[in-house]
């Protein structure tokens, strides 16, 4: 019995990281007119892996990496890894990012994605410089790696005159 | 028992289904139900054989004890089963060989088959690259001839199974599988995804066609055309509409600049009978009711609500209306 | 008899026996009253019993799962349960059905019985016996609780990649699933090694290898097959957990991954695990039909020889669910055959059994109406076995309907049947009382009925084409009628079912008072006391035959300590008496060491550093388990009596 009140308590704190809860309004969240919903709607979808989730199949599939890089890494767009943040970090900032675009060639997703699609997105790409909650992060995705292997082998060196190799 | 006269009355009258797996409509399904008939007689035998043994030591009048009767029966048994097995084992192989070289000398007709979460891209191949045509969740095939699907999967394990034309086949990501079916009778039938895929698994289905090669080329053909220009100005409200908005970003209608292949191609979607990989029978409330709001109909689909007046609603139907 | 040394030699045999001796051994090998005794039990009558309440518990659990299932259902396009939580439901059903219920119940069998029946005082190793219990309990709890918390598994009881992977499996769901498979299989594998032990071991005198009880002879299978078969399956589910905790790539087609890894390694397990499931069944018909056929079963080494061809078969057919993933044929072909020779010895089986019952008087009490509901039953479900056997058979019959009224006629046909059988046959044994003979009658008639309504109809449902693992279906495909006869017959048979409880609960307190062996039954466990006494045997039985009640007299051998726990061990296929081996006293570690493992197999979930840090408890948990104690003198050869 007490063990299974003890368990019960620590999957409680699981509450945000599960969260499923789907949207029926889809503007609701801040869409046309940079309107932000309150802080605690947004906290579910920084903290839910199901959203987290679709934020990163949403990233592929509106071809974020094909500037932002697969990882995130930057290219022709900056880098969403890093520290940095031109247009300011938080969620409430992103989602305004994708919603109305940015001077230099960030797009207007406004009327391409949904309110909750750009909070999808929006906490995706905050886990992407490691603000999201380690436990609600997917720890890769079915597709190229993009950390090195770890590997004992020695880097490869070119092989000197003479030598037999 | 219960069981014998019910399924050879099913066999044999057929019940009959679009879905159903005895309908014999192509080559495989044949071979089944000649290979289950022949398996339900030798199990039957089999089981009335126990029951029958059952019942009579159960109540039989002990006249003398049969110890020596009963260790040759037990002897007669054995070589019973071991017949029985190796019987049924060659003719299953046999099945299998026979199914495998069904009209081989054919040149079959090439598909790629690509599932998804929870829908079905369909590609019909051909050495002419203007002559490759994309549509999703259907398939029409022309009697007689065989056809070879390859399969392969954009996310999770996948099934494609046609019961009335044959067995199925998954469609497992970083594995290129194929199939090779032969439908032998004209008809409409219907296929679903057999391998749990997800929330939607259940509406992850498709129609399939097998018509006469003429009807086959003449569908072929029309696939082939772009889409129409809208020629309705509601319809053509509706096609800005969609080039504009989401719609676009993940369809494809050939002959627009809507290029997206993350979602089904929508090119001839008014040709269909069904509608989101078939869920819904293809209607104009239907249809309306399908993207007003997907995550109604099929909760958890990729698809989202994206929040449309009436209007909007209605000039995006009337120019979906107009793929034909 | 009146010295205080506490190492006295004092041994059960002609000076001390009847009373005074059944009070020095209760002292000796019982536990002290209340809480602490409980919990510190090492007595694996009350091990067992505690394994098998909590099994029943998880098959009301996932019963109720399925009358939900069967609910939604019943009627096309049902509005009842959300995709979601029907994925969910599911998913439990098969796990607690299949890992919670199944396997531990028909171990929790082999733990209460093969000692009495072997004729020895304990079970081997009883302090892993009770650190195996609280581990299967603390991993059923944690993957209901999550369950019921909204974090169920919703990939299946089979969790096939890459659905269950890290990126279609959002969250912790299946990193619980993956890990109550550690719990479990650790629990499993425990009992397994104890039961080989015994069995190998601790054999009464005389009980030569022809000579061990059929049931015995199942679990000694039985054992060996989840010692070769849960490592695949603790294996793949490890891999997993790594691939969505630390990023491995095991499963990842992209960077040289398969998909199909898990599959092999899942059904590697998997296909043992029905068998594992099934073979104690097949002891339990054996003890009953012998019982109440007054003879021993017919033809004994064949139905030996029947146990181990099926559990050595067993191994060479996992291939058989994944006929539709595109392996070569050929390969496929040598996976037909196995499938299809695993029917000979089953049949040889139910040939032997109806043999025993032919030359005989068979009695018609409620242990025998099960295992001839076990028979109709079983043999249905092993001839569409056959069916799906033959590969272009299965290809069509794969992921449908079909397959589900193949695996539950045999596993409900061939595992709770026979287990209902067995709970009336032994439950004198193990309470002391009968129980009530119309009810058993009753609750059986309804099971069995119930369980027809509900399958038999499923059989056309998949010939018909209704895939599984579906939320809902379309209306108009023909389905409509079966689903609802199949919902009415599964509260049928839940009706059963609960009578069957009832009947148990009400027997508790009123049953008739049993004897010691009120069937007439040869086997060893109904020479002694209805329930047993904490230490089995005042001496320790030898036998001649393989009746050993039906002979003339039961010898014993005398000679054990009374006042230190002390077994005899007898070698291993003679079973002559070899040595004499000291037996733990209760002990609180196992408990502490379970908690501790469980800690650390939770913590591992949420944090690949729970193994560093969550093995040091673990690690001083067993340290303190396993700290030596002064070992009792060995002794002489004990007298026969």
């Amino acid at each position: 019995m007490g063990l299974a009140l003890l368990s019960s308590l620590l999957l409680l704190g699981a509450c945000r990281r599960e969260d499923r809860s789907q949207t029926t309004d889809p503007h609701a969240e801040g869409a046309a007119g940079g309107a932000v919903i309150a802080a605690p709607e947004q906290a579910h979808y920084a903290a839910s892996a199901y959203h987290l989730g679709e934020g990163q199949r949403l990233y592929r599939w509106m071809n974020c990496n094909g500037c932002h890089g697969p990882a995130g890494g930057g290219g022709m767009a900056p880098s969403l890894m890093d520290a940095k943040w031109r247009y300011g970090g938080s969620m409430a900032d992103i989602v305004r990012t994708i919603d109305v675009g940015r001077p230099n060639g960030m797009p207007s997703f406004h009327d391409r994605l949904t309110g909750q699609q750009m909070w999808q997105l929006a906490a995706y790409v905050r886990s992407l410089s490691g603000l999201a909650p380690k436990d609600a992060v997917s720890s890769r995705g079915e597709e190229f790696s993009t950390k090195a292997p770890y590997t004992q082998r020695k880097p490869a060196q070119p092989p000197k005159p003479g030598e037999a190799y | 028992m219960r069981r014998a006269l019910p399924i050879v009355a099913l066999l044999l009258a057929g019940c009959s289904g679009v879905q159903t797996m005895t309908e014999g409509a192509g080559f495989g399904s044949r071979q089944f139900n000649s290979l289950m008939l022949l398996f339900l007689i030798v199990t039957g035998i089999s089981f009335a054989l126990v029951l029958i043994f059952l019942l009579l030591a159960l109540w039989r009048r002990r006249s003398e004890p049969g110890e020596a009767r009963v260790r040759s029966w037990l002897i007669a048994w054995i070589a019973f089963i071991v017949i029985g097995l190796i019987l049924l084992t060659g003719a299953s192989f046999l099945s299998d060989r026979r199914e495998a070289t069904a009209a081989a000398d054919q040149q079959p007709l090439k598909v790629t088959v690509s599932a998804s979460q929870w829908w079905w891209g369909i590609e019909y191949q051909n050495d002419d690259p203007s002559r490759i045509i994309h549509t999703a969740n259907e398939l029409h095939l022309p009697v007689g001839r065989p056809v070879q699907l390859k399969l392969n999967s954009g996310d999770v394990i996948h099934s494609l199974w046609i019961p009335a034309l044959a067995g199925k086949q998954d469609l497992i990501p970083g594995r290129d599988n194929d199939i090779r079916i032969l439908p032998t009778r004209i008809g409409r039938y219907r296929a679903q995804c057999a391998e749990f895929c997800g929330l939607q698994h259940a509406h992850m289905a498709f129609d399939v066609t097998v018509e006469s090669p003429q009807a086959f080329a003449a569908w072929y053909a029309a696939q082939l055309q772009p889409a129409p220009e809208p020629a309705t100005p509601l319809a053509k409200a509706g096609h800005d509409w969609f080039m504009s908005h989401a719609c676009s970003n993940c369809h494809a209608i050939g002959g627009t600049d809507a290029n997206g292949r993350t979602g089904p191609d929508l090119t001839h979607l008014a040709s269909r009978r069904t509608i989101a990989a078939g869920t819904l029978q293809m209607s104009r409330g239907n249809l309306m009711g399908w993207i007003e709001n997907p995550q109604g109909v099929k909760p958890g689909a990729r698809m989202p609500t994206v929040g449309m007046s009436a209007d909007e609603l209605h000039a995006v139907a009337s120019y979906l209306e107009t793929l034909k | 008899m009146t010295e205080p040394d506490p190492r006295a030699e004092l041994r059960d045999g002609p000076e001390l026996m009847g009373d005074a001796l059944d009070a020095r051994l209760s002292e000796t090998w019982g536990d002290k009253p209340g809480l602490i005794g409980w919990l510190r039990t090492v007595d694996h009558k009350r091990v067992a019993n505690r394994y098998i309440v909590t099994a029943l518990v998880f098959l009301a659990l996932g019963g109720v799962l399925a009358l939900l299932m069967r609910l939604q259902l019943a009627q096309p396009e049902s509005g009842l349960i959300s995709a979601d939580r029907y994925n969910q439901i599911f998913s439990m059903h098969g796990t607690t059905m299949m890992f919670l219920f199944a396997v531990p119940v028909m171990e929790a069998f082999g733990v209460y019985l093969v000692p009495l029946m072997v004729g020895t005082r304990a079970i081997a190793f009883p302090r892993l016996n009770a650190f195996s219990y609280w581990l299967y309990l603390f991993g059923g709890i944690m993957i209901w609780v999550a369950f019921l918390l909204d974090i169920g598994p919703e990939a299946g009881w089979f969790s096939y990649v890459p659905l269950s992977g890290p990126q279609f499996s959002a969250g912790k769901r299946t990193d619980f699933w993956a890990q109550m498979i550690t719990f479990t299989e650790v629990a499993a594998l425990a009992v397994a090694v104890e039961l080989v032990g015994t069995i190998i071991k601790q054999r009464a005198p005389g009980m030569r290898l022809d000579r061990i009880p059929l049931f015995v002879w199942s679990i000694l299978v039985t054992a060996f097959m989840v010692i070769f078969s849960m490592p695949a399956v603790t294996l793949a589910s490890s891999m997993l957990i790594s691939d969505r905790l630390v990023a491995t790539q095991f499963f990842n087609a992209t960077e040289g991954g398969s998909a199909l890894l898990w599959q092999h390694l899942f059904w590697f397990f998997g296909h043992p695990e029905v068998y594992i499931i099934f073979l104690p069944g097949l002891g339990f018909i054996s003890a009953i039909t012998e019982t109440f056929c007054k003879r021993p079963v017919f033809a004994y080494p064949l139905m030996v020889a029947a146990l181990v061809t099926t559990g050595l078969l067993a191994f060479g057919l996992w291939v058989h669910h994944m006929f539709a993933t595109g392996l070569p044929r050929l390969g496929y072909a040598f996976y037909t055959a196995a499938s299809m020779a695993i029917a000979l010895p089953s049949g040889v089986q139910i040939f032997c059994w109806i043999a025993t019952m032919w030359d005989s008087r068979p009695r018609l009490e409620v242990p025998m109406w099960w295992v001839i509901g076990f028979i109709i039953t079983f043999v249905i479900g092993g001839l569409t076995g056959v069916m799906i056997a033959s590969v272009p058979l299965d290809l069509e019959l794969h992921d449908t309907y079909f397959i589900v009224a193949h695996f539950h006629y045999t596993l409900i046909g061939g595992g709770v049947f026979p287990l209902l059988g067995a709970l009336t046959y032994w439950f004198p044994k193990m309470t002391g009382r009968m129980l009530g003979n119309r009810l058993g009658k009753i609750s059986f008639l309804f099971t069995f009925g119930g369980f027809h309504l509900t399958f038999m109809t499923m059989h056309f449902t998949g010939l018909m084409g209704m895939p599984r693992r579906v939320y809902t279906y379309p209306a108009g495909m023909g389905w409509d009628m079966l689903n609802l006869i199949s919902t009415i017959g599964a509260f049928v048979l839940a009706l059963g079912v609960l009578i069957f409880v009832l009947n148990i609960v009400l027997s508790l307190r009123g049953g008739a008072i049993a004897g010691d062996n009120p069937w007439g039954a040869a086997s060893l466990e109904w020479a002694t006391h209805s329930p047993p006494r904490p230490y089995n045997f005042a001496h320790i039985p030898a036998v001649t035959s393989n009746t050993p009640l039906w002979e003339e007299t039961l010898p014993c051998f005398s000679g054990l300590r009374v006042e230190e726990r002390e077994l005899l061990l007898t070698t291993a296929v003679e079973a002559e008496p070899d040595i004499r081996e000291p037996s733990p006293k209760p002990s609180v570690w196992p408990l502490v060491a379970a908690l501790a493992t469980t800690l650390l197999f939770i913590w591992s979930i949420f944090s690949p550093w729970a193994v560093v840090w969550g093995s040091i408890p673990a690690a001083i948990a067993l340290i303190l388990w396993f700290w030596p104690k002064d070992p009792a003198e060995p002794g002489k050869e004990p007298v026969i009596e």
